[in-house]
């Protein structure tokens, strides 16, 4: 009989995929349908975000994380913001706090239902998507009728938030919980005990716990592989502590898992959001949502058209910005997608000498190759599903 | 922390040169030879336990002697600990890789080679990761300029983006807001006979 030649096959997997997520380019490496070696190839949406924001002054730079993970703007701010607030020695006060924590939850369950949808029609279901993005609809007109922005918000800012709510927003945010919860219950029951859903999820792109670690892995995929760790509960920033929730934790570290913990995080996200809106509309009714320093958060506007002092003050925080103290730190919160981080090098000017963003995905995709390793083809796409990546904070 | 402080002083003695806290961070600054060996034991160490690598970046200080600080997070779980690393570097000295350490220290010192020139020994794959392919220079370096040297279009005449040198429509414009007050050291257009 002849020899055959066999060789393994070389193929691309994007940069136009849809199921790679955005502007990703898998160089995979394959023998047959077994996956050998897979290289992604990133930084096709590189907008050198890190160099601009040295060249702005801190108030200015803030909008730039509305930019790195778009389907939860927000929760990038809160990093930004908490590293400023450590650096100044601002405290926020205990309303802006909380409508903080509001809307980190908004940003959590517009994350995970983009991304549990869509890991859905990865493996190939339509119908979750059009039921998840209704929700995401409704998420995303609170994040307008509260900044005036769907997505870009620029509403977190150093010291507290930009303006307090009113007060019919805050209870419709409270009457959105209940009805999303039983819409979560729909999509629940199409996914979770779905034969094909488990069939492409049950025991794909298992890691274990000490790889995670290692790799550098945070959130939702260190929590998969068992490791009870969740900044929220074990770093808390920004009044957490004072929030009660639980932290869902998986077995078996699998796609599967994966897609359950963000089920119940979920609903956990949005009994936070019950409790903030129940003190919201109580105890924290009144009050002040950014730091009564002046020197860092510009006043009122009513006020600046009418207090010499206070338009003096408004001129400068907008054009020359606040100055911060020389200084390094680190700041980290949970963000939906795993531990975003912003490790901030001031010079005292009103600039940012160094601004280095941690993006939990970033650290998950270098993984792809050790976790798709013999898995096949067809695996690669709900693996990438369940890193839940998003390219805006991968390149950067 | 203090304790933590004192006990890695104890224990890395002459691989340390300084171990600072501020802002309820620890930062260490060690050798670059040393690195790969500190790495190890801060993660290996039942009292540290750091498992896991948060972050790698550059950091650049033109002015000094040994331009580039390359800085590493480390975050230990299990004493819900953070740690900060930090060694000096100049740009034609290689430091040593901590892949074998952290296998997930790959990429983020691939993007610190691309962002700013600084060479990893032992690392398996050193190549550009953010930047486009067949770039030139390291963005991330203080002189270089923030609208780059070359942009890109596509041309339909040859049916494919071409590179060309930057032709700003209009001049960077870069404010100086720190003194505004006491008089800026430029010279206004159009004010140029005031004086």
């Amino acid at each position: 009989m002849a020899e055959i030649d066999v060789r393994n096959f070389n193929i691309n997997f994007g940069p136009q995929h849809p199921a790679a997520h955005g502007v990703l380019r898998l160089v995979l490496e394959l023998d047959g349908e077994v996956v050998e070696r897979v290289d992604p190839h990133i930084g096709l949406l590189h907008r050198g975000t890190e160099k601009l924001i040295e060249a702005r002054t801190y108030l200015q730079a803030l909008p730039y994380f509305d930019r790195l993970d778009y389907v939860a703007p927000m929760n990038q701010e809160h990093a930004y913001c908490l590293a400023i607030e450590k650096l100044a020695g601002l405290t926020v006060p205990k309303r802006g706090q909380l409508i903080r924590i509001l809307y980190s939850e908004i940003g959590r369950i517009l994350s995970h239902l983009l991304n549990v949808t869509t890991q859905a029609m990865d493996v190939g279901a339509l119908t979750p998507p059009l039921w998840g993005f209704e929700e995401r609809e409704k998420l995303m007109v609170f994040y307008e009728r509260a900044s005036g922005s769907r997505m870009h918000a620029a509403y977190f800012r150093p010291g507290g938030v930009h303006q307090d709510l009113p007060p019919e927003l805050v209870d419709d945010i409270g009457a959105w919980c209940d009805p999303f919860l039983s819409t979560l219950k729909d999509i629940d029951d199409l996914l979770t005990g779905n034969r094909i859903f488990k069939q492409r999820n049950v025991d794909i792109g298992v890691v274990g716990l000490d790889d995670c670690w290692a790799w550098g892995f945070s959130g939702v995929m260190v929590r998969g592989s068992g490791a009870p760790w969740d900044l929220r509960k074990s770093q808390p920033y920004d009044g957490y502590d004072e929030m009660e929730f639980d932290i869902p934790i998986g077995k078996n570290g699998d796609c599967y898992d994966r897609y359950l913990i963000r089920m119940e995080e979920m609903r956990q996200s949005v009994h936070i959001m019950k409790q903030c809106v129940e003190r919201l509309q109580g105890a924290e009714r009144h009050g002040p949502v950014t730091t009564l320093d002046g020197k860092v958060a510009p006043p009122p506007r009513g006020q600046m058209k009418r207090s010499m002092e206070s338009l003096i003050h408004h001129f400068k925080l907008y054009t020359e910005g606040f100055h911060v103290p020389e200084g390094e730190v680190y700041a980290a919160v949970e963000a939906p997608k795993g531990e975003f981080g912003v490790y901030l090098v001031a010079d005292g000017t009103n600039r940012p000498y160094r601004c280095k963003i941690r993006a939990p995905g970033f650290a998950h995709l270098q993984a792809m190759d050790f976790m798709c390793r013999g898995h096949l083809l067809a695996d690669v796409s709900a693996v990438l599903g369940s890193l839940d990546i998003v390219f805006g904070e991968v390149d950067r | 922390m203090n304790e933590l402080a004192d006990y890695l002083r104890e224990a890395l003695g002459d691989r340390l040169i300084e171990a600072r806290l501020r802002f309820d961070e620890l930062t260490l600054i060690v050798p670059p030879a040393e690195i790969a060996g500190v790495t190890t034991m801060l993660r290996d160490d039942p009292q540290t336990q750091f498992v896991n690598l948060v972050d790698i970046c550059g950091v650049d200080y033109p002015e000094r002697a040994e331009r580039f600080e390359v800085v590493y997070h480390l975050l230990s779980p299990r004493q819900n600990q953070r740690i900060r690393i930090k060694l000096a570097t100049g740009e034609d000295d290689p430091v040593p890789s901590i892949c074998d350490v952290f296998p997930g220290a790959d990429w983020f010192e691939r993007e610190a080679y691309d962002l700013y020139g600084i060479l990893f020994t032992g690392h398996p794959d050193l190549r550009r990761i953010l930047t486009d392919y067949g770039f030139e220079g390291h963005p991330l370096r203080k002189d270089f300029p923030l609208t780059g040297f070359v942009e890109v279009h596509y041309d339909e005449v040859l049916k494919r983006v071409v590179y060309e040198p930057v032709e700003l429509r209009q001049e960077f414009r870069n404010f100086d807001f720190l003194s505004p007050w006491e008089g800026p050291e430029y010279v206004l257009p159009g004010d140029e006979k005031s004086n």
